[in-house]
């Protein structure tokens, strides 16, 4: 930096300047010679991620959603007077519909902040900290609204014992790692489609997969290939889909079997209770991580 | 001809803050910028002029590292900017499209810029007040008219007492209030010795406030120099006849390969 720049003083305040409110009032700096991307860079993701959950918590979307679950927890809670059975009647919420919601948020957050995402990276912040942000950003306010939804009911209606801890953390677990999972996927969906609506379509079309045609495909496979003996090609390919790794680690915890998909009773069969849900856990770790770190390359990698 | 007319890049570099030499950047089959070399010195407004997809944008873009170059080099005061972040903190960005997060007040935005540069960020709030910003900062972004956002725009690119400043379309849906009150902060970064480079079409404007020219055109850099040497060279009386003349220039090898074709 030159001499004649770096002695350069701040303006001086000026009788507007004093109206700016202390919320907004920027700091003065004393002249320092230290370059402020050095000492910016360890807290950007800490920064981004304060003011995006801000943000989350005036963003109507997250509210509605988090509401959403609640009243129908409740309401669940109320039809069935158990636990457990209330849990079974939720599957479906945790299967389809928070992935659905995750996705869209996901790719539609993308979309409608990609101009302020591009003035956040000329500022001197790593492109890889600043991926973490909006990721955490994005699915840490809809895991935490989602895992409210279900567990302030319970809480109220002191249900939550022994017999139904179990199923209660597995069906909670299995909603926020499908949350991670799918936040991931939305933002790959994002960054690598550019075109708004084809991004959206994309993600619709990756959501239908996964929570119904996956399955389907499965079963077809399944049946028209039942001489053969399929029980392993079964298990691989479950570990291809994170709903099904999630309905199968619900399912373990619960004895209502005849909800599971094929290769979820294909699981239980064959691996036990146990063995299955902690191969079921690390499938969806997996799934957690890989679309995450695909789609924090892109990032990296993508011109803005 | 006006085409060869690049400056000597060796009379300007030990100014220079921001040095480009060989820089190619191709979007697939595109080049869209194609060996170009540029410096821009300290202490000058720099325009850049070109049709639509001349490589404004990009060229700018380039800087900043949003986009990544496929060869040549750029320099940020002596230092190569690739895979470096720390010289973004003495760059201020300026975009054409202003878009900030619906729930997000224009003070959240200023903090969030404010505590991502740091505490030793030196800080020009001299604009927050001449733009008539203070009201405006307690509300949510979706609220704010186009010009009230270009406003909070201007106020983020100059908060950091940037050394160079990168400024496109600057002045676009400013009201002639505001557009004055931003040309004179232009000038008087000038003339604390600091760099500024605006992309704009509207050329009285640029004729206004640049002592610099670059004029690319299909990614090339067709004319680099003073507005004066742009003058005296083309005999044009204004900025725009100049770069009317420098069109139909670098549009001819174009028409004479047509017509060779044909």
């Amino acid at each position: 930096m030159s001499a004649g720049i770096a002695a350069s003083p701040s303006a001086p305040h000026s009788a507007m300047a004093s109206r700016t409110p202390a919320h907004a009032q920027p700091a003065r700096a004393s002249a320092s010679s230290a370059l402020p991307g050095q000492d910016a860079a360890p807290s950007v993701v800490g920064t981004v991620l304060r003011h995006e959950w801000r943000s989350v918590l005036r963003n109507r979307g997250v509210l509605v959603f988090g509401l959403g679950t609640l009243v129908l927890t409740e309401i669940v809670l109320r039809l069935t007077g158990s636990a457990p059975r209330a849990l079974s009647s939720l599957l479906n919420l945790v299967l389809l519909v928070v992935p659905l919601v995750t996705t869209m948020a996901g790719i539609i957050s993308w979309h409608a902040s990609r101009e302020f995402n591009e003035l956040l990276l000329t500022q001197p912040v790593r492109r890889r900290a600043l991926f973490v942000a909006l990721y955490l950003a994005l699915v840490l306010p809809l895991a935490v609204v989602f895992a409210l939804g279900l567990l302030l009911p319970m809480a109220w209606h002191r249900v939550i014992g022994p017999e139904t801890s179990g199923l209660l953390l597995a069906t909670v677990g299995s909603g926020v790692a499908l949350t991670f999972v799918f936040g991931g996927l939305a933002l790959l969906i994002g960054i690598r489609v550019d075109d708004r609506l084809r991004s959206v379509m994309t993600g619709l079309m990756v959501w239908l997969l996964l929570t119904v045609g996956y399955d389907a495909l499965v079963l077809i496979v399944s049946t028209t290939m039942a001489d053969y003996p399929l029980e392993r090609p079964m298990l691989a390919l479950m570990l291809g889909n994170p709903v099904d790794l999630a309905r199968t680690v619900i399912i373990l915890q619960s004895d209502t079997a005849a909800l599971m998909g094929y290769t979820g009773a294909v699981m239980q069969r064959f691996l036990g209770s146990a063995t299955g849900t902690a191969a079921a856990v690390l499938g969806l770790l997996a799934w957690i991580v890989l679309p995450m770190l695909v789609a924090r390359r892109s990032f990296e990698r993508r011109d803005f | 001809m006006i085409g060869s007319d690049v400056e000597d890049a060796v009379d300007v570099a030990t100014e220079a803050i921001v040095s480009v030499r060989g820089v190619v950047k191709r979007y697939g089959a595109r080049e869209v910028l194609s060996q170009v070399d540029l410096d821009l010195p300290r202490g000058s407004v720099t325009a850049i002029i070109g049709p639509n997809g001349a490589g404004k944008t990009t060229l700018n873009k380039a800087v900043l590292g949003l986009v990544r170059i496929d060869a040549g080099e750029i320099r940020f005061d002596g230092r190569d900017t690739r895979g470096d972040i720390v010289h973004r903190a003495r760059i201020g960005y300026m975009p054409q499209t202003p878009r900030y997060p619906d729930a997000f007040t224009a003070g959240d935005v200023l903090t969030l810029l404010r505590e991502l540069r740091g505490p030793s960020a030196r800080i020009d709030d001299e604009l927050i007040a001449a733009l008539e910003l203070s009201p405006l900062l307690g509300i949510p972004a979706r609220a704010l008219s186009g010009g009230q956002r270009q406003r909070l725009n201007a106020v983020a690119a100059f908060l950091f007492t940037p050394d160079l400043l990168l400024l496109d379309e600057p002045t676009a849906a400013l009201d002639p209030v505001a557009s004055g009150v931003l040309k004179d902060k232009i000038r008087a970064v000038r003339e604390e010795g600091r760099a500024v480079v605006i992309t704009s079409h509207i050329l009285s404007e640029l004729q206004e406030l640049a002592d610099r020219v670059v004029f690319l055109h299909e990614g090339r850099v067709h004319f680099a120099g003073t507005l004066h040497a742009l003058l005296d060279r083309t005999g044009a009386a204004s900025l725009e006849r100049a770069i009317a003349q420098l069109m139909q220039h670098s549009r001819r090898p174009a028409r004479a390969a047509e017509v060779a074709v044909a």
